[in-house]
């Protein structure tokens, strides 16, 4: 009972903390519409399959509220199911680029010495390779069309900044009164960690995230268009810019909405994404949540 | 040995045991010619210059200085918390950084500071429960946070933070400074030290709590019989604090005059103290009005990367001789009446009147 | 009385916050006379700043002045400086009134030398012979100790923080204003800088006619130069008197307590005594004299009814209903 109030308690208090912002709080409602876009809305909405000659981009209609691509398919399914994998695939990527970010970058800054030396010079070397043309290389080699495996591959890719980020974080948080007073009292490693450092990061990590959510949309994008990677249904909003770029859409002025559906739909994703982290300072901020 | 003026009654003087020079006992802590020097951009600060300085158990030694002096870097060492680049500091007769793991800890424990800026040295992000309560817990001084929660309750009492109840669940934002710096205090008397090292633990906080902080601090002193390493900048309030202790005045990062505060204060010894305590402002019109000054000769404050050369002090020194202080560096030598000044020309005043 | 300076009657100043509103300045009253110095004394957040501010009119946008009036005297003319449009304000500040503000020894700016520093301020308010100008700061620079050749052509970052602060304050009287305010003049600076900058002030005070007006929660500055005291508390002034009457015959129980809790190096030790409780809080200040929840004197009127300044001496005025009472 106690607990159940609790939870209500803390996402009254973390709702009425992202309406603090009322930017951050519109990219909120942004990233709710495109969760209901792509999880909920796709129950509802066929993703349509059949190619109709006749209907070859064919203008907003009724039954067609975004018109036809250049099979005569509805642009409305596409960009409704096209969501789902993007978003998990941007979520993945920067729920694991950050873990590693995190883990390596806290170690480094915590242990210091050689370790540090060592996990600092691996990050060097990462971030002088070209990581974009080797992850071309990669896809040309590797089937991805595993969503956790391209997630992976992708986070390698951002995860030399980020770990520099978060050491450097972790190094001006270790030099506070309270981690020098927690050491005097003899706290453990862990303690440090966990309980002095970590949750005085955690709107940074937070915001991390998202920006590393925010490259990932990109990353992918990117690979889709240049044709190195591919869906295996089809549907995603980079395999439709990318099939409508490469069948002449933008040769057509009907075909207007067939590329512009999906970059809209990419580009307010990364918008909502990026104004909501101005609530998570606030979502994160001690100062502004009192007790349960 | 000086007879300590106490004025409170039924105030026992914790330094009635110290020893005389003739029966050694074994310092508390005990700094062995500690210097230390700091490397910022391929320049060397030397913060804190062979610094000497024995304290008994239960005493109160206040460490007095301008800014930058190097009170809060001695103040660390002797927390353990920074490494001297050379000479040893020594818990109970033994060089902590020779100790092992156990003994380091428990060196560590016995040794808490409170630092200056009570608005940094709480966690923003736990309550004042979750701040006192890790330490207990991890070193199972309270066995449940039932017994936790017990223990918390009566450190905040003794800290005046009364009712306690009201301050447990309470985020350090929503505490005043003085408040905070009670708190801190509480915090390091969860691991029942025996030297508390005190930085500035007043300074930030309004003339009109500082007054009750202070006097609790006192009552701490003189309650539990810590042993204080008081680090203050306000001649006054360590003059209040450690009436019945000892005074160390520190300049660019060395000790240039030592004694029993009522010496000190009423009688000091070395031209930097004598200037210092003249320059001081006192609340009373009257007194401060009338109040004899000592010139320096120069205003500037020399910088710690290019100290002068012999006497530090020597190029506003008033009572300067060339030849003579920024030729030789003068040690810290006994003046008489419990005192060791380090100045050349105190020195030959002193040898003259012993003749 | 002819020899006025400044007039300030029932001024009250407010900042909106997201908790309510911070009634900063409450219904404050007083005046300075030519040539005097005034301390304005009181602990953190009690409106100090904000009065001083008010009287120069900078405050910050979000502030408003609910009401009051100040009026500056000279040669016989007054000047009500709420009144004021913005063309007029620019020329009474400086050349009546200077403020040198909290913390300011970080204000100058780090890209002009102090020479360049004299000259805009100068410009800025229609001086535009360079010569007379440069002959006035070497003039005012030797007055606060410094080396005018040499801090002319320095930059802010290199001079110390109290050579600063005798710079900025050289500067406030380069219009020679008639008066002039120091916000927590020595704040942050070390005994012996301090010292430097008391005795600044006095050698000008001998040598200039103007009055000053300084404030400080160091009560010890007060003793060293101030002709008048003036206990703030909570937004108002709760006793104003002559230093000796403040120092050494307070009659309201705040300016008691303040002065009892200061220690003194000089002298016997004497116990300290502590002002129990916290500030308060100025969004919603206890109801009748808001010094009650602290006040050893409290009685249940002093919960209800505020009491008024009234005169307890020849020069002294106290907010406390039972000031008869406070003995020192
Ligand atoms: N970690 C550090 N790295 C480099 N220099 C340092 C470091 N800590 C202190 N210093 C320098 O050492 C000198 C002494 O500093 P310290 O903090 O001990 O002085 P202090 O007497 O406590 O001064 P204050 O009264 O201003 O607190 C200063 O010049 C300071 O800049
Ligand atoms: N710009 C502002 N907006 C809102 N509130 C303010 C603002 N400036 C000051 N205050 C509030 O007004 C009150 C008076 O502040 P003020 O700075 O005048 O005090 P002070 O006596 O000068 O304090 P200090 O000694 O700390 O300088 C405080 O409660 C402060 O929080
Ligand atoms: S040694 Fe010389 S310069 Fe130094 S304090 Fe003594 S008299 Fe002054
Ligand atoms: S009016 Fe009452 S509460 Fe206020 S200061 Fe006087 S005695 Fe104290
Ligand atoms: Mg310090
Ligand atoms: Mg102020």
């Amino acid at each position: 009972m106690t607990i159940a109030r609790g939870i209500i308690h803390w996402f009254r208090q973390t709702l009425g903390l992202i309406a603090r912002n009322k930017v951050g709080f519109l990219g909120f409602v942004g990233l709710l519409f495109f969760i209901v876009l792509a999880f909920v809305m796709p129950l509802f909405v066929p993703l349509d399959k059949t190619s109709r000659v006749d209907k070859i981009y064919s203008p907003p209609s009724a039954e067609h509220i975004l018109g036809t691509d250049f099979q005569g398919r509805d642009i409305f399914s596409l960009v409704v199911h096209g969501g789902r994998d993007v978003i998990v695939i941007a979520f993945l990527t920067g729920a694991i680029s950050t873990l590693i970010a995190v883990v390596l970058g806290s170690t480094s800054a915590l242990l210091g010495g050689a370790v540090d030396s060592a996990i600092m010079a691996a990050a060097d070397f990462w971030l002088a390779i070209p990581t974009f043309p080797l992850l071309a290389v990669l896809a040309t080699q590797i089937k991805l069309n595993d969503v956790w495996l391209l997630s992976l591959i992708l986070a390698l890719l951002s995860w030399a900044t980020l770990t520099r980020a978060i050491r450097s974080q972790v190094l001006s948080l270790r030099q506070r009164d309270y981690v020098e007073a927690a050491r005097s009292l003899g706290m453990s490693n862990g303690h440090i960690i966990f309980k002095e450092i970590m949750p005085n990061m955690m709107s940074y990590i937070a915001i991390s995230l998202v920006f590393a959510m925010t490259a990932a949309v990109y990353a992918q994008g990117g690979l889709v268009f240049l044709g190195l990677l591919s869906f295996s249904d089809n549907n995603s909003w980079a395999v439709t810019i990318q099939l409508a770029w490469t069948r002449g859409a933008i040769f057509f002025k009907d075909s207007f909405l067939n590329i512009m559906a999906p970059v809209i739909a990419i580009a307010l994703f990364q918008l909502s994404l990026v104004l909501f982290t101005r609530s998570l300072e606030e979502v994160f901020n001690p100062r502004l949540r009192t007790g349960v | 040995m000086m007879a300590d003026p106490s004025l409170r009654a039924g105030d026992t003087s914790p330094n009635g045991d110290r020893p005389n020079a003739a029966e050694p006992s074994t310092p508390i802590i005990e700094l062995d010619h500690v210097s230390r020097v700091f490397e910022q951009r391929r320049r060397r600060v030397k913060a804190v210059d062979d610094v000497s300085l024995a304290i008994q158990e239960g005493e109160v030694v206040c460490l007095v200085g301008e800014s930058g002096c190097g009170k809060t870097t001695t103040g660390k060492m002797i927390a353990g918390l920074i490494h001297p680049s050379a000479g040893e500091i020594r818990y109970a007769g033994r060089d902590i950084w020779a100790m092992g793991k156990a003994e380091f800890q428990r060196y560590r424990l016995a040794v808490q500071l409170i630092h200056q800026d009570p608005y940094a040295s709480l966690n923003p992000a736990h309550t004042v429960y979750g701040i006192m309560s890790a330490p207990l817990l991890q070193h199972g001084i309270a066995a449940n946070h039932r017994q936790a929660r017990e223990r918390v309750r009566d450190l905040l009492s003794t800290v005046d933070l009364t009712p306690p109840d009201d301050f447990l669940d309470k985020y350090p934002h929503q505490l005043s400074g003085g408040q905070r710096q009670r708190v801190s205090v509480a915090r390091a008397l969860t691991v029942s030290p025996k030297v508390i090292v005190a930085d500035e633990a007043v300074s930030m906080v309004d003339v009109s709590i500082r007054v009750s902080l202070l006097n609790m601090l006192t009552r701490l002193k003189r309650d539990l019989g810590v042993t204080f390493v008081f680090i203050t900048h306000d001649l006054a309030v360590a003059k209040h604090f450690a009436w019945e202790g000892r005074i160390a005045v520190m300049y660019l990062g060395r000790i240039i005059e030592v004694g029993r505060t009522p010496q000190v204060i009423n009688h000091p010894q070395h031209p930097y103290t004598r200037a210092l305590l003249s320059a001081i402002p006192e609340a009373d019109p009257r007194i401060t009005r009338t109040k004899e000054r000592l010139q320096l000769r120069s205003l500037d404050i020399p910088s710690l990367l290019n100290i002068p050369s012999g006497c530090s002090f020597h190029p506003r020194c008033p009572w300067f001789e060339e030849g003579l202080c920024e030729v030789s560096v003068p040690p810290l030598a006994d003046v008489g009446a419990d005192m060791r000044v380090a100045c050349h020309v105190v020195a030959r005043e002193r040898a003259k009147e012993a003749a | 009385m002819s020899d006025l300076a400044l007039l300030v009657e029932d001024l009250w100043v407010e900042y909106p916050a997201r908790r309510g509103v911070v009634k900063a300045v409450r219904g404050v009253t007083f005046e300075v006379h030519r040539g005097e110095t005034l301390a304005l004394i009181g602990e953190s957040g009690s409106g100090k700043t904000t009065l001083g501010l008010a009287l120069v009119r900078l405050l910050p946008k979000a502030a408003r002045i609910k009401r009051g009036r100040i009026m500056y005297y000279r040669n016989g003319t007054s000047q009500d400086i709420l009144a004021l449009n913005a063309e007029e304000l620019r020329r009474f500040r400086w050349q009546e009134c200077a403020m040198v503000f909290q913390g300011a020894q970080n204000a100058l700016n780090p890209v002009l030398r102090i020479e360049a520093q004299f000259l805009d301020t100068a410009r800025a308010h229609g001086l535009s012979d360079a010569n007379a100008v440069r002959e006035r700061a070497v003039e005012l620079l030797k007055m606060v100790q410094l080396d005018p050749q040499r801090v002319l052509h320095s930059f802010p970052h290199e001079l110390s923080g109290g050579m600063r602060q005798r710079v900025l304050i050289a500067l406030g009287l380069l219009l020679q204003p008639q008066v002039i305010i120091l916000d927590e003049p020595t704040t942050a600076l070390d005994i012996l800088t301090q010292r430097s900058i008391i005795e600044v002030l006095r050698r000008l005070r001998a040598q200039l006619d103007f009055s000053l007006i300084f404030i400080s929660h160091d009560l010890s500055l007060a003793a060293e130069l101030a002709d008048r005291v003036a206990t703030v508390y909570a937004g108002a002034i709760v006793e104003i008197g002559s230093v000796y009457d403040i120092f050494e015959r307070p009659r309201h129980p705040y300016t008691l307590a303040l002065t009892r809790s200061v220690p003194t190096v000089t002298g016997d030790m004497h116990p300290l005594a502590s002002i129990p409780g916290s500030p308060p809080d100025l969004i919603a200040p206890p109801l009748g004299c808001a010094f009650h929840p602290r006040c050893p004197l409290a009685t249940d009127q002093c919960k209800r009814e505020e009491p008024p300044l009234e005169r307890v001496g020849k020069e002294q005025m106290a907010a406390c209903w039972h000031w008869r009472e406070v003995n020192p």
